[in-house]
């Protein structure tokens, strides 16, 4: 019995449909949020993140309806994260079936948002998501960021994770903004750096162009590994992922098709 | 005739999945903090995540503890998922806190003693050969998300029971219980509603015991 490598595919939601920016710039649509959840679930895939990348206040029932849609017919853990600013959007996002909700920008305006989440709806469904890019002033070399990684927070990104687990979270989400978009591989210098500063499971996120490039992110000490675009539009598959994971001797699910 | 499942409503717990998930498996689910209402129920799933102590608080307000032993003596199936399992153990420990439990079975749901805690994410179990549950899915793999768990099974297999209660391990760090199957009172540390095909396998093979 051993824990299993998961893989997460991220799926960028606006106004109802998925999305994924190259370097957040340029959106191309990619499709159904639902059918591309119903898809990845039979394909094997181990969690869903949506990220809802507008979150103006007029699209959020439309992303608590696709969170609704999606968990009647996924049966697979479902994280959404994006514009979520308090307790009460955490609550709302969670009854409508998120498993657990991802926290970045508000956290960094009010740490405390973390903590008072973890305490009321527990460790357990409280993500920081952490846009981090190098700079070279912060003390770890990395930086935290805002805006899709245009804006620097002023914070370093090791020391801002071992914060928020001080907060209680129970997950971090890595995103690295040089290598997201870049298809190069995951950061794996970041990876390692956050590794050793925190003790609670680490989703790798940004670079991943290849299947092979998804065990280096795990033996760098992510507990998950994350990607977009190349899923949707089927560059790689999540099997191949699972394939290149189980080849480099790290446990992955490879669910049988059950009849039920 | 259609099973009726009560889903516990007491205010935690991913509700809307074990409703659907229920459903998915074909029996008629019900989301109720209304006592009668989750005592008739042909089965009730007791949900929960977060906190023992906050679980205990909510089990408390619906009268929880009162239901499950209504249940157990007219033998009607309970099916407890993640922290709705830890509370039927008789204690729960958090940051040296103890909170007593439901006591259903002795024995203490502490801490996971692994260097990445949450245990998150999917991993397998060794069921024993006469579980229920675990049929046709023994080898699949089922999705936790947990920092505090059961490690001893302390309840004697000669405690007088016409069946053992059949233990489920499994392990992260080290050993724990991953479900307990004991007469009409069964539950899982993983969550079944979010375990894909195998946890609807799972979920089916109980609603099939329900009368």
């Amino acid at each position: 019995m051993t824990l299993t490598a998961r893989v997460i595919a991220c799926l960028d939601v606006d106004a109802g449909r998925v999305v994924k920016g190259v370097n957040f710039v340029d959106v191309v649509d990619a499709g159904d949020p639902i059918e591309l959840a119903s898809g990845y679930g039979a394909a094997g895939i181990d969690e869903l993140l949506f990220l809802d990348i507008t979150a103006s206040s007029s699209d959020r029932e439309t992303t608590l309806e696709l969170v609704r849609r999606s968990a009647d017919q996924v049966f697979i853990p479902v994280t959404v994260g994006g514009g979520i600013r308090s307790i009460e959007d955490i609550d709302a996002l969670l009854r409508a079936g998120a498993d657990k909700v991802s926290i970045n920008t508000a956290a960094i305006a009010r740490p405390e948002l973390l903590r008072e989440a973890a305490n009321r709806f527990g460790s357990q469904c409280i993500v920081l998501s952490l846009d981090a890019r190098r700079e070279s002033d912060q003390p770890s070399g990395f930086g935290v960021t805002t805006h899709g990684g245009r804006k620097s927070a002023g914070l370093d990104a090791v020391q801002w994770a071992k914060a928020a687990q001080g907060y209680g979270v129970g997950e971090i989400l890595l995103n690295s903004m040089d290598a997201d978009g870049t298809k190069s591989g995951f950061d794996l210098e970041l990876i390692q750096a956050v590794r050793v500063a925190v003790d609670v499971p680490l989703i790798a996120s940004g670079g991943a162009g290849v299947a092979s490039d998804f065990p280096a992110a795990i033996r760098a000490g992510a507990q998950a590994v994350l990607a977009a675009s190349i899923f949707h539009f089927g560059e790689v598959s999540v099997s191949e992922v699972k394939d290149a994971l189980k080849h480099d001797s790290i446990p992955v699910r490879l669910p049988t098709k059950l009849v039920s | 005739m259609t099973p009726t499942v009560a889903v516990l409503d007491y205010g935690f717990g991913n509700v809307r999945s074990a409703m659907r998930a229920a459903e998915h498996v074909g029996t008629q689910a019900i989301l109720s903090s209304d006592f009668d209402t989750c005592l008739n129920a042909d089965g009730l799933i007791i949900p929960g995540v977060g906190a023992f102590a906050a679980c205990m608080k909510g089990i408390d307000k619906v009268r929880g503890g009162s239901l499950v032993d209504a249940r157990l003596i007219a033998n009607r199936p309970i099916l407890g998922i993640c922290v709705g399992m830890q509370i039927m153990f008789a204690q729960g420990i958090e940051h040296g806190i103890r909170t007593n439990g439901l006591a259903q079975w002795p024995g203490v749901v502490d801490r996971l003693v692994a260097s990445i805690v949450p245990h998150m994410g999917w991993n397998s179990v060794t069921p024993p050969a006469e579980s229920t549950l675990f049929a046709g899915v023994e080898s699949e793999w089922f999705y936790f998300v947990h920092s505090y768990a059961a490690q001893e099974w302390l309840m004697s297999d000669t405690d007088g029971y016409q069946r053992p209660p059949s233990v489920t391990w499994s392990e992260y760090g080290t050993p724990f219980i991953a479900a307990v199957e004991n007469g009409p009172l069964s539950a899982v540390q993983f969550h079944p509603e979010k375990s894909g095909d195998a946890g609807l396998a799972l979920i089916n093979n109980w609603a099939r015991t329900l009368v």
